[in-house]
């Protein structure tokens, strides 16, 4: 059915744009209202457990475990990739019911262990239904009520391919980004379909900001 | 299926190679496979589990020591500093004053002052630290718990099982002591 889907998608080599290997360009500042009141939703709390989907940074692990907190890192567009490859099938392999599998079991498989709050950037825009849903499920799953999750998604309805970035905390409401590649989004979303993909959870924020990025605040 | 591929890239070519019992292991301790500075233990550097080594058992070690081989048990050093080596691969857990990791830990790390995990090098497990410095380049995948050195000098309970016990059908598994007096 999702192959269905995909076939009135655009060819599949277009899926990506070409890698641009020397397309990690230099990283910048920028400010970000969704980290801040990411962070403010664990003001005043101590060793609380936050999940950061970015891979192991020395910045994110500094700021986080100065604020008296653990996190788990790992690195999802890495795993992503290890599960779906990075060339013109990379959205047809999703709907591969193994390689769907590997990437739940890699990025979010806990057993036991649950979250204050995660940190998912932009990955879920490249994830493709109904992995998608499975993730947002399991994450709804992983965390505990009351916490937050932040998620960036592409706005510009019209861009063939978004900007894939590595995300690094500076402050708490200054994170820094560094182009990693071109990729083309999945789908493009907007406010209402991402209320509809968040919907077991108890509210959703937006922060629509002058370069493209919506800004997401999920409340479990 | 790790030991299927640990017998393929480790033949015995000499009888350092294979898991050796225990005492075999405490007689040659420190390991080297550098023999001039096997039997020299003052002068010379930490101890050093060259590339060509694997153990698996239990490491237990009163001084630094350097692990370039593989590794499928548990290691301690509780007071000292280890360091996994660019061709080390530890499946283990591993507890020590101080780890720098440029090779690959499959397993949890305790280190009561600093963990480093330098570029290329890979950890898969939850850490517990004083400090941590991770360097750009290098993968990480598993929970970081900064504990305050007052509490990580605290003796930390022993637990039941390493991280990743060895497996079964390994030879019998090695108990290696090295430098200081055996236990």
């Amino acid at each position: 059915m999702l192959k269905d889907r995909l076939r009135s998608e655009p060819p599949p080599h277009s899926l990506h744009s070409p890698p641009k290997k020397s397309g990690s360009g230099q990283p910048f500042n920028r400010a970000s209202n969704g980290l801040d009141q990411f962070f403010a939703s664990l003001a005043d709390q101590e060793s609380l457990s936050i999940l950061d989907f970015s891979g192991a940074t020395q910045a994110n692990i500094s700021f986080i475990t100065s604020m008296g907190h653990r996190i788990y890192s790992n690195d999802a567009l890495r795993t992503m990739e290890e599960a779906f490859g990075s060339g013109g099938d990379f959205i047809s392999n999703q709907s591969d019911p193994e390689r769907a599998a590997m990437f739940l079991r890699e990025n979010l498989e806990f057993q036991e262990r649950t979250f204050d709050g995660a940190l998912v950037w932009d990955t879920l825009q490249f994830l493709a239904p109904p992995l998608l849903q499975d993730t947002v499920d399991r994450l709804y799953r992983i965390l505990r009520p009351q916490s937050s999750l932040l998620a960036f998604f592409h706005a510009d309805e019209k861009a063939q391919t978004a900007p894939l970035y590595s995300y690094r905390i500076v402050e708490s409401k200054i994170m820094s980004m560094t182009p990693r590649n071109q990729v083309r989004p999945v789908q493009y979303f907007n406010n209402r379909s991402l209320e509809k993909l968040f919907q077991k959870f108890s509210s959703v924020k937006f922060f629509l900001t002058r370069d493209h990025l919506r800004e997401v605040i999920v409340r479990r | 299926m790790w030991n299927k591929r640990k017998e393929e890239e480790y033949p015995p070519k000499s009888p350092a190679t294979p898991a050796a019992p225990a005492s075999q292991i405490k007689e040659n301790a420190p390991m080297s496979t550098n023999p001039a500075s096997s039997h020299v233990t003052e002068s010379r550097g930490p101890a050093i589990i060259g590339k060509s080594v694997m153990i698996k058992g239990q490491i237990f070690s009163r001084e630094d020591l350097t692990i370039d081989g593989e590794i499928d048990g548990s290691v301690e050093l509780h007071e000292h500093r280890l360091t996994v080596g660019p061709n080390g691969k530890l499946q283990a857990g591993v507890k020590a004053r101080e780890v720098v990791v440029l090779g690959t830990i499959h397993g949890n790390v305790e280190a009561s002052d600093k963990i480093d995990i330098r570029k290329d090098a890979k950890l898969v497990g939850d850490i517990k630290t004083a400090r941590i410095v991770i360097e750009d380049g290098a993968y990480f995948k598993g929970s970081i718990d900064i504990v305050r050195p007052e509490t990580a000098r605290t003796p930390a309970q022993p637990k039941s099982q390493p991280a990743a016990a060895p497996t079964s059908n390994a030879a019998t598994p090695a108990t290696a002591i090295a430098g200081g007096d055996s236990r």
